[in-house]
């Protein structure tokens, strides 16, 4: 299985051309195709861009629209209702990364980089058609690993044809560090890859040489300041290549509080400039059992506020997504689910799996009009939040999906946070409590976990929720609410509000500010049975 | 001397084995093996040996003293 790993010819002026003496493309020139092309102003490039995670069809042109209409990763509203899938057909790498240790593989785990089996790209399409048939929302197909799929190209090109031949309708995806991307971009868009994700953590090598060790280049191994050089250089050329050809470029920022976290507002501003559809700042996970060098030198991670904070921030630029999960390699079923342990390699090669393309195009129909429904609900509670004046809270909610409330209180995995303030209701992320492998909060009780992860919030609404913990809670600051069950989100989370500012106005609570939150380093694990 | 793989630290990433110059490397019972009749050190081909320049866990790819010094 030996294949052509690394394009042979790195020498061909690839290093220098990417080079800012050299730019391959006119930077103005890009950003101007690309705000046309996706019909958003970019106003001198101090405008924001008025497309992105959280918008709808009214907020962008129908064939961007099209593209991520159904893509859990790139619209915030598509993750309630569509899964996605990972393959991992890559496990070779061509970087090394102070937050990554791939000899630690625990099927407990959910970060990046960990899997628990890898695939051949037969056994990848074969494992695509079991889930497609299984969960008929599947609509996305990504490879992102555990290494990095252009460090594998024979291997992830391989797998997109072979899905592309019996499951067309399935879109395809791939993350990649970006060191090789500039040599890819044409094959990418052959296949028609159109969302390409690109971890970016820093656009200046002083501070690159603090998060990457190593990469490896023209046959070599080369450190320090002079491997993030050419790591930039080359993800910001891949991000301009991106662009040019159309397709959409998605960054992903793992936010290192000391190292990264104010610099990569200066990050946001780079890749903003080169077209780039969504920004995707994530919390570092980081924990000493993970065996990596920011997890054993006791790097820490940010809090909920801080990474809240710096997303507001460069959401002054460029939209931003928050409902990441950071999810494994081989990740299966709606984001912050996993359900891969029902697909291991023996279980789907025992499956006898046939392709229903009409079945899922109704089952998609439907899940679109259950949006719809959603969007018209919550547009009209929109009317009357004037009285909110500049105050906004978090509410924390307990859904299994749908954007619905429908999961009671003690089986939440994660709750999801929305921002009431009187523009409306606003997804700015989700918390995990779903217990753990190891380390994490130690011997604590659940309910503790869970009150330190949306200790910000205000409320915490849930379909039911029994008798202790609601006293808990209330006691905590936090009230439960459960008068909304298997009610929309945002509609029931807005009447809510209304009603919270009627009291505060009538002098019957006093509303004070929340607290900080934890955001938990431990794993998603499967839910028993 | 050729280099070789210690079994216990290898993470069966396959980064090494498309990159040996001369596909000495293989998988073997759930983990990388290199053949040392085939490995040659990179020497004539590489300024540093391709197996321990791309491996992602330190001291993994490291030379086998139980044979002699490769000469080109």
């Amino acid at each position: 299985m030996t294949e052509a790993f690394f394009p042979e010819d790195h020498s061909n002026g690839s290093v220098d051309s990417a080079s800012s003496a050299d730019p391959a493309v006119d930077i103005s020139d890009v950003m101007q195709k690309m705000a046309e092309h996706k019909g958003c102003g970019t106003e001198g490039g101090s405008g924001k861009a008025s497309c992105g995670s959280s918008g709808g069809p009214e907020d962008m042109p129908a064939e961007i629209w099209e593209k991520v209409k159904n893509h859990p990763c790139y619209s915030e509203e598509a993750h309630h209702h569509y899964a996605r899938m990972h393959v991992a057909v890559a496990p070779a790498c061509n970087i090394q990364c102070n937050y990554c240790n791939r000899k630690y593989d625990c099927a407990n785990e959910s970060r990046p980089g960990v899997v628990s089996e890898r695939l051949t790209p037969e056994q990848a399409s074969k494992k695509v058609l079991a889930v497609a048939s299984t969960i008929p929302q599947m609509t996305v197909l990504g490879i992102a690993g555990p290494g990095d799929p252009l460090a594998n190209p024979g291997k992830t090109f391989e797998t997109f044809r072979l899905i592309s031949e019996v499951a067309p309708d399935i879109k395809l995806c791939l993350s990649t560090n970006g060191l090789a991307l500039p040599d890819w971009v044409d094959e990418i868009a052959k296949y028609k890859v159109d969302h390409v994700t690109i971890t970016i953590n820093m656009i200046d090598p002083e501070v690159g040489q603090h998060i990457y060790p190593w990469i490896f280049w023209e046959n070599k191994r080369l450190q320090g300041y002079e491997a993030a050089k050419i790591l930039t250089e080359r993800q910001l050329l891949g991000l301009e290549m991106l662009t040019e050809r159309g397709i959409l470029a998605k960054i992903n920022s793992v936010m290192i509080p000391g190292i990264n976290d104010k610099h990569l507002v200066e990050v946001n501003k780079a890749v903003k400039s080169r077209g780039a559809f969504l920004h995707n700042i994530m919390p570092l996970i980081s924990a000493p059992e993970h065996g990596t060098v920011f997890g054993l030198n006791g790097q820490r991670g940010p809090t909920a506020q801080e990474l809240k904070a710096l997303q507001d921030e460069c959401e002054g630029d460029m939209n931003m997504m928050r409902h990441c999960r950071q999810c494994r390699a081989d990740a299966v079923g709606l984001l912050g689910e996993d359900r891969s342990a029902e697909f291991t390699t023996d279980k789907i090669m025992a499956m006898e799996v046939e392709y229903d393309a009409e079945g899922r195009k109704a089952y998609q129909q439907a899940v679109e009009s259950e949006r719809q429904a959603k969007v018209e609900a919550k547009k009209g509670q929109l009317d009357g939040l004037e009285a909110a004046g500049d105050m906004k809270l978090l509410v924390a909610v307990a859904t299994k999906g749908h954007g619905v409330i429908n999961e009671h209180f003690g089986h939440a995995k994660e709750f999801q946070i929305y921002e009431l303030s009187q523009t409306g209701a606003k997804f700015v992320g989700h918390r995990r409590v779903d217990l753990y492998c190891q380390g994490g909060y130690g011997e604590e009780d659940a309910l503790e976990t869970v009150i330190k992860a949306i200790n910000d919030c205000h409320a915490v609404f849930v379909a039911k929720i029994g008798g202790c913990p609601k006293a808990d809670l209330t006691e905590a600051g936090i009230e439960p609410v459960d008068q909304y069950a298997h009610e929309f989100i945002e509609q029931s989370a807005l009447v809510w509000f209304k009603d919270y500012l009627v009291k505060v106005a009538a002098g019957e609570i006093v509303h004070t500010d929340r607290g900080d939150a934890a955001i938990r380093q431990g794993a998603l694990i499967q839910q028993a049975g | 001397m050729a280099y070789k793989i210690v079994g216990s630290q290898c993470t069966n990433c396959t980064a090494c084995e498309a990159l040996c110059p001369n596909e000495a490397i293989s998988e073997a019972k759930g983990t990388f093996v290199i053949d040392p009749a085939k490995c040659t050190e990179c020497i004539g081909h590489f300024d540093t040996p391709q197996c321990v320049a791309i491996c992602p866990v330190d001291e993994t790819c490291v030379i086998d003293s139980a044979y002699p010094r490769y000469e080109a």
